[in-house]
């Protein structure tokens, strides 16, 4: 249970990241016509800042415990069981 | 080299493996070792989200806005970072009510809403068909830049070239063709297609491969790397400005651009087919939340380079920079690479078009067909036997039909486009579904009328403000639409809507469509209560997790479980409905009555079944029609109504039974006083027979002893008491006889002689029998008057002539001692006769009157010192004379004498004989 909401909580922590990287009015900053190495900073920016993304998201999936995707196996079953009562989760 | 035979066998080739591929996919997903089952795949499969609007458009996008075709794939990457908490949701969602399109999720979340699902579907074929239309264009026109090799030449403005279009159709058909093989197989519960996801998978591979291997060539084989690329265009004022954003607009169509994408990676018809519906396991949510974005950024690191590459190559600007990707590798002589990106532009296009249409023809033919033909179709279409057939016939027409409009569409309204334009106004048509979706997932307040006025006034805004400056530009409306207003009404310009002016087209509409689509859906849900399904269906969607599923609304109809098989296997098939109950039957553990009623688990299972092909609305009517539950409203208030009648009923009965039962206890209450009475009554006259028996028994003893005691009693004194003991006990003997004869009476034991006797003779044999009386009192006056025409009464002559005794005892009795008088008149008067007794006594006392009918009651001592009789004679007259149906009465005075009269009914000669038989009964 805390764990889950612990996922959550970091799902929606590296959303505001990315909303923050991305939009302005971070992203201005970058804005500029110098670049590094021949690269235009912009550019450079954008495409590190999405491997970081990329890079925090898989640390947040492997961090999933297991048990906590319930799975739902390759034939859906007929009526959903129930989940635990544990199953709770604060944003679904 | 690349000649167009070539180049068509290769295409063929290619999409010979992919059909390889699906097949076998499909065999094995039978055989239940799904190849897909596993995240990679599954990852793959959403990168159907690239289409060759990505793989040849977001080059030209760079060269036109530089950075700014980067949005477009920034925005999934934050959906997909938050995609363990939205998409698992809708997954979990989707899973539980078997839900097939998104259209059919937003009429299941507002209350299974037919008209919903039919509008969802209407937009999504009117918006997407830009979108598949610039497939069909961008295969075209690669195909034929492509066999021009080594030439590099744009293809002729296409309008008026014959072959060119006859071209672009067969191409058509043969990706129509194939998204039927693909797609529309069969029908089955789930809508799910593992071949086609397999196949998917397949072609996002190969497209990033082509794109990679072009991206890597120019970059590093034309060019020497990045750096050098950047440097030689940094020379170039007009290439350098493609390093930043620039200005206010710039970074407006940034945000908006993110948006868009971040709703569309999810909302697009066929985004929503492979990241939900086809998805096999929810824990590759849990890793395409990293692998996506992944490959979003591998397909995008070379977009800007062969831009600027293509720029620097072909500087005149005679060539198409949406055809770079193909135009570079042909300029360096390496046809190869040529080859190897029209496949992968092909790979783009096919996956797009196959998984679109798909989804697009279960949408229609669920949620906008079956519910049309069910409603207002022919009437015995919900008798027929077998209706799989119809559905997958719907859905190929619609594949057809789709694929269709794309090429019309391409060949009149698209030429004016860019790529990436005619992409983008797809994405904001898409976008229209989030708001309903997001609402539908977080916020029970939103309603059905919110959701449908939400995407119908988004809808009608995106055509205003997109579709139709679309057809202004191709010609079908007059360019001064676009550009001056309608009529000249400069406020209501497509691209300026009420003024808003400076933005690119669709950030324009993004920005207008979602406020009135937003504001509709909060504004109208915040005024309009939902109905009691779509309060149900909110709860069931926003706390999927709290709950557990299947619940649902219960239905009241009544149906037999051969019915819903009959139903299934009409839209399933028989063997799949057979096994979809034995499916069931493992689920509940327990066999279910094949000939019996269905319980509710069992039809709301059965109405899931139907949800998954043909759609949670239709599969609503349907089981209506099965279950005719239209009529359970009436009956049920008819049942409801019956009951409270009922109840009435029983009230009233249960208030007439208490009323009866206290009249009962009331009659008890009287019964017990009158028993009590008759107890005390009983308790005095024992008492007083005990006097009375006991007073003759005394003077027997005590004269019993006086001789027995005296021997030497004198002769004349013994006789005269041996007198006194027999007089007593003949006084006793009489007493006795009539206490008997009295308590026979009473008791109803007396036998009676009833018949129908002349009265005259009786009376007489009474005083006659009365002289007797006289003897010790020769002194009295007795005077007889019997009526010579007396009629005849039903008596016992031999009781009658006891109570005349009786009556002239008594006056013989109380009459005056000096001269007595006693009289006896019997006459006939009114039907009745009358008896009078008469003597000159002292009379009775008015206190009196009513006592000496008692038993043991004389007259009190005031009249004799001595009882004369046994009290008994008057009580006993009166029973006989009540047997009689007669009366006997006193009038007296004191001092007066008294005159008893006792009267008997007349018999009338009519009832006479009838009485007589009566009285010889009783």
């Amino acid at each position: 249970m805390v764990r889950r909401n612990r996922t959550v909580d970091r799902s929606v922590a590296l959303f505001l990241l990315g909303a923050m990287l991305f939009l302005p009015p971070l992203l201005p900053v970058f804005n500029r016509p110098e670049r590094i190495a021949g690269i235009p900073v912009l550019y450079l920016y954008i495409f590190a800042a999405w491997c970081l993304l990329i890079a925090l998201a898989a640390v947040i999936a492997r961090a999933i415990p297991h048990e906590e995707a319930d799975s739902s196996a390759a034939a859906p079953p007929l009526a959903t069981p129930a989940p635990p009562a544990s199953d709770g989760d604060r944003n679904a | 080299m690349l000649s167009a035979p070539v180049v068509l066998i290769v295409s063929l080739l290619y999409l010979g493996l992919l059909f390889a591929i699906a097949s076998y996919g499909d065999r094995r997903a039978d055989a239940g070792r799904s190849i897909i089952a596993t995240p990679y795949v599954y990852a793959l499969s959403i990168a159907v989200y690239c289409t060759s609007w990505t793989f040849f458009g977001s080059v030209g996008r760079a060269v036109s806005s530089g950075v700014g075709f980067l949005p477009i794939y920034l925005g999934p990457t934050l959906t997909f970072v938050l995609g363990w908490i939205v998409v698992r949701k809708l997954i979990r969602i989707c899973k539980a009510n078997r839900i097939t399109s998104i259209a059919d999720f937003i009429a299941s979340r507002y209350g299974k809403s037919v008209s919903l699902g039919m509008l969802v579907s209407v937009i999504a074929v009117v918006g997407i068909l830009p979108y598949i239309s610039l497939q069909l264009k961008a295969i075209s026109t690669s195909f034929s830049i492509l066999i021009a090799y080594p030439d590099i030449r744009m293809p002729a403005h296409s309008s008026g070239v014959a072959a060119w279009q006859a071209t672009e159709l067969y191409i058509t058909l043969a990706l129509a063709a194939f998204a039927i093989l693909f797609g529309t197989r069969h029908i089955d519960a789930s809508e799910r297609h593992e071949g086609m996801v397999a196949a998917i998978a397949f072609e996002s591979l190969v497209k990033l491969v082509a794109f990679l291997a072009v991206g890597l060539f120019v970059t590093f084989s034309v060019f020497n790397g990045f750096g050098d690329i950047f440097t030689r265009a940094s020379s170039s004022e007009a290439l350098s400005r493609l390093f930043t954003i620039d200005g206010v607009a710039g970074y407006t169509s940034w945000v908006t651009l993110t948006i868009l994408s971040m709703a569309a990676i999810v909302v697009l018809p066929r985004q929503f087919q492979v990241l939900v519906i086809e998805n096999v396991d929810k824990r590759h949510v849990q890793q395409a939340m990293w692998m996506l974005p992944l490959y979003l950024l591998l397909i995008n690191i070379f977009v800007l380079p062969i831009a600027l590459g293509g720029l620097l190559l072909f500087p005149d600007g005679k060539v198409d920079p949406d055809t770079f990707v193909l135009t570079i590798a042909m300029q360096q002589g390496a046809p190869v690479l040529a080859l190897v990106a029209f496949i992968g532009g092909l790979s783009a296009a096919t996956g797009m078009i196959i998984v679109e249409t798909v989804a697009l023809a279960t949408m229609v033919s669920n949620d906008l067909v079956m519910p049309l033909l069910l409603r207002i179709g022919p009437r015995n279409l919900t008798e027929r036997k077998d209706l799989t057939g119809l559905l997958i016939a719907i859905r190929r027409g619609t594949i057809l039909l789709v694929l269709l409009l794309g090429y019309v569409y391409a060949n009149t309204v698209g030429e004016s486009y860019a790529l990436v334009t005619i992409g983008l106004v797809s994405f904001v048509a898409a976008l229209q579904f989030a708001p309903a979706i997001l609402a539908g997932l977080y916020w029970k307040g939103a309603t059905r009328v919110g959701a449908l006025s939400a995407l119908l006034g988004g809808f009608l805004i995106w055509i205003y403000t997109l579709l139709l400056p679309s057809f202004s530009r191709s010609g079908w409306i007059a360019a001064s639409f676009a550009e001056n207003g309608p009529w000249g009404l400069v406020l209501l310009k497509p691209y300026a809507l009420l003024g808003l002016e400076g933005l690119d087209p669709i950030s324009h509409a993004t920005i207008w469509t979602m406020i009135i689509n937003v504001g509709l859906l909060v504004g109208v849900s915040l005024f309009t209560l939902p109905s009691v399904i779509e309060r149900g269906q909110a709860v069931r969607f926003v706390d999927v997790f709290k709950q557990a599923a299947g619940s649902g609304r219960e239905w009241h109809g009544r149906a037999g479980v051969a019915e819903l098989k009959a139903l299934m296997a009409r839209f399933l098939g028989e063997p799949r409905a057979e096994a979809a109950l034995v499916r069931l039957e493992q689920e509940i553990n327990g066999p279910i009555d094949r000939q019996g009623l269905a319980n509710s688990a069992t039809v709301s299972f059965v109405e899931r079944q139907l949800a998954g092909a043909i759609g949670a609305a239709s599969a609503r009517i349907m089981m209506a029609s099965v279950l005719r539950e239209e009529m359970h409203d009436i009956d049920e208030v008819t049942r409801i109504l019956d009951e409270a009648s009922q109840l009435v009923l029983y009230s009233r009965r249960l208030e007439e039974k208490s009323r009866e039962l206290e009249a009962t206890s009331q009659e008890l209450r009287g019964a017990n006083e009158q028993l009590k009475e008759l107890d005390k009554l009983k308790d005095d006259f024992m008492a007083t027979v005990s006097h009375e028996i006991r007073t003759p028994l005394t003077s027997i003893r005590s004269f019993s002893e006086i001789l027995r005691d005296n021997p030497d009693l004198g002769e004349q004194e013994r006789q005269e008491f041996v007198t006194i003991i027999v007089q007593e006990s003949e006084r006793l003997s009489r007493l006795i006889n009539d206490i008997l004869d009295l308590a026979k009476m009473e008791a109803g034991t007396t036998e009676w002689q009833i018949a129908e006797h002349p009265l005259g003779p009786i009376v007489e044999r009474a005083v006659a029998a009365t002289s007797g009386l006289l003897t010790h009192r020769p002194d009295i006056e007795m005077s007889v008057d019997v009526s010579a025409a007396l009629p005849p009464a039903m008596v016992d002559p031999d009781r009658l002539i006891q109570v005349v005794v009786n009556l002239v005892s008594n006056a013989v009795k109380f009459c005056d001692k000096a001269h007595g008088r006693v009289s006896i008149v019997a006459r006939a008067r009114d039907g009745w006769l009358e008896v009078d007794v008469s003597d000159n006594g002292v009379g009775i006392s008015a206190e009196d009157i009513e006592k000496i009918f008692e038993r043991f009651q004389q007259a009190g001592n005031t009249l004799t010192d001595k009882p004369q009789g046994t009290g008994l004679g008057l009580p006993i007259s009166r029973q006989i004379l009540q047997r009689f149906d007669g009366t006997l009465s006193v009038v007296s005075e004191l001092g007066r004498g008294s005159t008893f009269t006792f009267r008997i009914p007349a018999v009338k000669a009519s009832i006479a004989a009838h009485d007589r038989e009566v009285g010889a009964v009783t």
